[in-house]
């Protein structure tokens, strides 16, 4: 710390990959604190493996969650992290993205976090377009807490808080972030190694804001969930044709995402807006540029000059 | 009220010199009053001369009563006056509600057209003139009644035999931006207000202003916090609207991307605070800011800041609670919020600017402590503070300016985000650490690695750890302001936009030959240690506050102290009626608790 050097410039962004090789062994943290059998496993193990084909710089990678049992995520991983707290992981991302493009904000959390408490943070972050990568690891249930109805819990299912049942329909996650304005929408499954890793990657390489539900079973309260799109329990697993679906056609993935029981897995959705990102860094060089060269501190007297 | 106040007329011709005068203009809202106390503000600071102003404000989108006060002063001016010496009234109904606040013998100007019913009361003298048709006519038909306010501004510099050549030229600055048409209009208002006979009345003059040399500027609180902000390195902040926040938000907004910053509106309180969060971990100075019920929301947030020791700067525009309130009103009902706010024990700063000028200098001491203690601290403002104009000595700022840092120097190999034998600094983001292994910045109780820990002798150090930055900060903290002697029988605390009146209470409580003096506090979490040795000199500590005596009959700082000192020489002098404090209001209410000690 004695030899630190401050700035006042935030890095640019860079496509750089690393200099020091990132392996699997480097991003490993502490050992998962998950039930044995739970499908989380399968999207860490996966994460090191995409993180390790991109080479993006360890002390660039930030991986921010807010609660749940997935969101117990950053504690797994030797990056920069922050566990933040119930809901709120988004806006805190939306902070470090915009403040630093030099660093890859990726965030991770449940069903809970995504479309409960945190709801209304998912339709801003999104409608704004922030670069990021977000992945719900959707367990239909309420884990941490031990066994509570979710958002996206069927009707008709039985838990701690609906004894007799669910009655309340239960979002519709593709539906759901259409609308919002998401600039890339997919969907797979724990199970589903090779076709998660395609899409965590094309996530990632997505220029704006990428979300990803990721089906993940919860062994302890919710097993089988989906079995019904897991081969191996006699499911029958659909991917999206992307010969045969436009993913710029907002309203044929609508269609295509009407029915998610269990629904086709893919790309649904993916096109190129600006992101906030990008406009504010518009705004800030256009008016930068306006001023000429002039030091941030004389700008500061300039405006006290137009108050005397 | 001044030494030398005007007196009823007497003579045409004879010019009185005045020190100060309070001038109250009543309308609506849509008058534009608020724009002539702005520019007599802006003159009475190019003149060396001393200015307060305040202001009322529908909470109404449009329309709806509205005053606007000026107390414009040759020396030292703390309060924006409890009486008015002129007042300004534009409708019957304006006139109806302020005529109480005029002084004996004060005079009236009021719209001929539009006051129908006077009262011939307190030798208040009347003075009736067409605002409105006089202004239609200065201007041409079609501009109707638009510029009336430049037709009463007119009017106020002739009686107070105010500079009207600066004046122009403010007016002209001001409006040389727009069309032509609004600058001519403007100017044609604002001579037949200035030409107008007005007939058998005493004119004034103010003597001349006695503030110091050298460059003084007008602005109001949320300006100049705005501006302490980005002197103090804030360059990244969220928020949502609200009232009396929103202009320094929309000033961030405005102003950050000349320095390479960026202000997010955000969609709601908790996503404002949380963005913050993620800017101050991302390594910036960060700020949030909003009123008491946004404040209330992001507590959640803010006691993560306090968990997860982020710096973070959050000002609270404090406004008439609870819930919506009073929204365009002013009190002081936030403190206990500010300072215990939240869930678990969250230590954290609060600070508290006493006047116009101060609001910049707070948002540099708060950006101070959150980068010296890596703590949220919350700056407590005013609604009064928020919207009042006041002239004073612009700021140095090759003297205060603090350029922003990102520290992305490699940490060796024995750094650790949470130490437990020193203050926390973060590594953000970007940073390579020698030891290989990466920190996790967290919400729940952990070990000096940030891993979970729910070790209970962990929690107890930890709990300590974030502690010890209160006890660093309140022997470091300065002594607080005094004014008057360091003894006596009475010794009166306020802090924010309370000091002003406090001031001058006890100015006039000494003149009077009470034994008193007052303290501001700026630091009103921790309290300064030096805060001690200052109550003991005094046989009673009244604390002047604009929030409610509570169950146990004290005030909220009242109460702090009474925690602390466990002295029943503690006191209150409380109100909540919404309005700034009348100097009458706490020299009343002081000589009330010296009459019970002595009896």
């Amino acid at each position: 710390m004695s030899n630190a050097v401050a700035t006042s410039e935030v890095p640019v962004a860079s496509d750089a990959p690393a200099i020091e090789k990132v392996t699997k062994k480097a991003l490993t943290a502490d050992h998962p604190t998950w039930c044995p059998g739970c499908g989380d496993f399968a999207v860490l193990a996966m994460f090191y493996r995409v993180l390790e084909k991109l080479q993006i710089p360890q002390e660039k990678i930030v991986v921010v969650a807010g609660i749940g049992c997935s969101s117990r995520f950053p504690y797994f991983m030797n990056t920069h992290s922050l566990h933040f707290i119930h809901g709120r992981a988004l806006p805190l991302a939306t902070g470090v993205s915009l403040s630093r493009p030099d660093v890859h904000v990726f965030v991770f959390g449940g069903d809970g976090d995504g479309f409960s408490i945190g709801g209304n943070h998912l339709n801003h972050a999104a409608r704004k377009n922030i670069k990021l990568t977000y992945i719900i690891m959707d367990n239909f249930v309420y884990g941490l807490t031990k066994n509570q109805t979710s958002p996206t819990t069927p009707i008709g299912r039985k838990s701690k808080t609906d004894p007799t049942g669910s009655v309340d329909r239960p979002i519709n996650p593709m539906k759901q972030l259409l609308a919002s304005g998401a600039t890339f929408i997919a969907r797979t499954h724990a199970a589903q190694v090779k076709h998660m890793e395609e899409i965590f990657t094309r996530a990632i390489q997505h220029d704006g804001f990428s979300v990803v539900e990721c089906l993940s079973e919860c062994v302890m309260f919710y097993p089988g969930a989906f079995d019904d799109s897991w081969p191996k329990k006699g499911g029958a697993w659909e991917t999206i044709d992307e010969t045969q679906h436009d993913v710029t056609d907002d309203i044929a993935a609508f269609k295509l995402a009407d029915n998610l029981a269990p629904g086709k897995f893919g790309v649904y959705y993916q096109v190129n807006r600006p992101t906030k990102n990008e406009l504010e860094q518009k705004w800030i060089d256009d008016t930068q540029a306006k001023l000429g060269a002039v030091s941030q501190k004389d700008i500061l007297k300039k405006r006290f000059e137009a108050m005397r | 009220m001044s030494t030398a106040t005007a007196s009823a007329p007497s003579s045409s011709d004879s010019k009185k010199t005045l020190r100060n005068a309070v001038i109250r203009f009543a309308g609506n809202s849509q008058d534009g009053i608020q724009s002539i106390g702005g520019f007599l503000a802006r003159l009475a600071g190019r003149t060396a001369q001393e200015v307060m102003t305040y202001m009322t404000i529908p909470s109404t989108i449009s329309g709806g009563p509205s005053i606007f006060q000026v107390h414009l002063g040759s020396g030292e001016v703390l309060t924006a006056g409890d009486e008015a010496d002129v007042l300004v009234a534009f409708y019957q109904h304006s006139y109806d509600s302020h005529f109480g606040a005029l002084r004996q013998g004060g005079i009236c100007l009021y719209d001929s057209g539009e006051v129908k019913e006077i009262k011939h009361e307190r030798g208040v003298f009347h003075i009736g003139i067409p605002f409105t048709a006089a202004t239609v006519e200065a201007i041409g038909g079609s501009a109707k009644d638009r510029g009336k306010n430049m037709f009463v501004l007119g009017l106020i510099v002739a009686v107070f035999n105010l500079d009207k050549e600066k004046l122009v030229g403010i007016i002209s600055r001001q409006f040389g931006k727009k069309d032509e048409s609004v600058l001519r209009n403007a100017l044609l208002a604002f001579d037949a207000g200035y030409a107008y006979q007005i007939g058998d009345i005493e004119k004034f003059v103010l003597a001349p202003g006695e503030a110091d040399s050298g460059h003084r500027i007008s602005t109001d609180g949320n300006q100049m916090l705005s501006m302490g902000l980005l002197a103090a390195g804030v360059r990244y902040g969220a928020a949502y609207p609200i009232t009396p926040w929103s202009s320094i938000m929309e000033t961030l907004r405005s102003e950050l991307p000349k320095y390479g910053g960026i202000f997010v509106q955000a969609e709601d309180e908790l996503a404002a605070v949380s963005m913050a969060i993620g800017e101050a971990f991302a390594g910036h100075l960060a700020m949030t800011g909003s009123s008491g019920p946004g404040l209330s929301l992001k507590m959640e947030a803010l006691g993560y800041a306090s968990m997860a020791e982020l710096p973070l700067i959050v000002v609270n525009v404090q406004r008439g609670g609870p819930s919506t309130g009073l929204p365009t009103s002013v009190e002081q009902s936030d403190l206990m919020q500010a300072i215990y706010g939240s869930h678990g024990d969250t230590p954290r700063f609060v600070l508290a600017p006493k006047d116009v000028e101060d609001c910049f200098y707070i948002a540099l001491e708060a950006g101070r402590i959150a980068r010296k203690y890596s703590s949220p601290v919350i700056i407590l403002s005013d609604q009064a503070l928020s919207s009042r104009i006041e002239a004073f000595e612009e700021p140095d700022i090759d003297k205060h300016w603090v350029e922003p840092t990102l520290d992305l120097s490699p940490r060796a190999v024995d750094w650790k985000p949470y130490p437990l034998d020193k203050t926390t600094q973060h590594a953000p983001p970007g940073t390579k650490m020698a030891a290989g292994k990466y920190p996790h910045i967290s919400g729940l109780e952990h070990d000096e690695w940030g891993h979970p820990s729910g070790n209970a002798k962990m929690h107890q150090q930890m709990t300590q750890k974030r502690r010890q930055k209160l006890l660093d900060a309140a022997a470091e903290f300065p002594v607080p302001e005094i004014h008057g002697d360091t003894t006596g029988d009475a010794l009166i605390i306020a802090w924010g936009s309370a000091w002003g009146p406090a001031k001058e209470a006890c100015e006039r409580l000494r003149s009077e030959g009470h034994k008193v003096s007052a303290a501001n506090l700026r630091h009103l979490h921790p309290l300064p240690n030096a805060l001690d040795g200052m109550l003991a000199g005094f046989k009673n500590v009244v604390c002047v506050e604009m929030n409610d005596y509570g169950a146990y009959g004290y005030g909220q700082l009242a109460t702090l102290l009474r925690a602390k000192y466990a002295d029943p020489k503690i006191k209150s002098v409380c109100k909540t009626d919404g309005l700034a404090f009348r100097v009458r209001e706490i020299v009343t209410g002081v000589e009330k608790h010296l009459a019970a000690t002595k009896a």
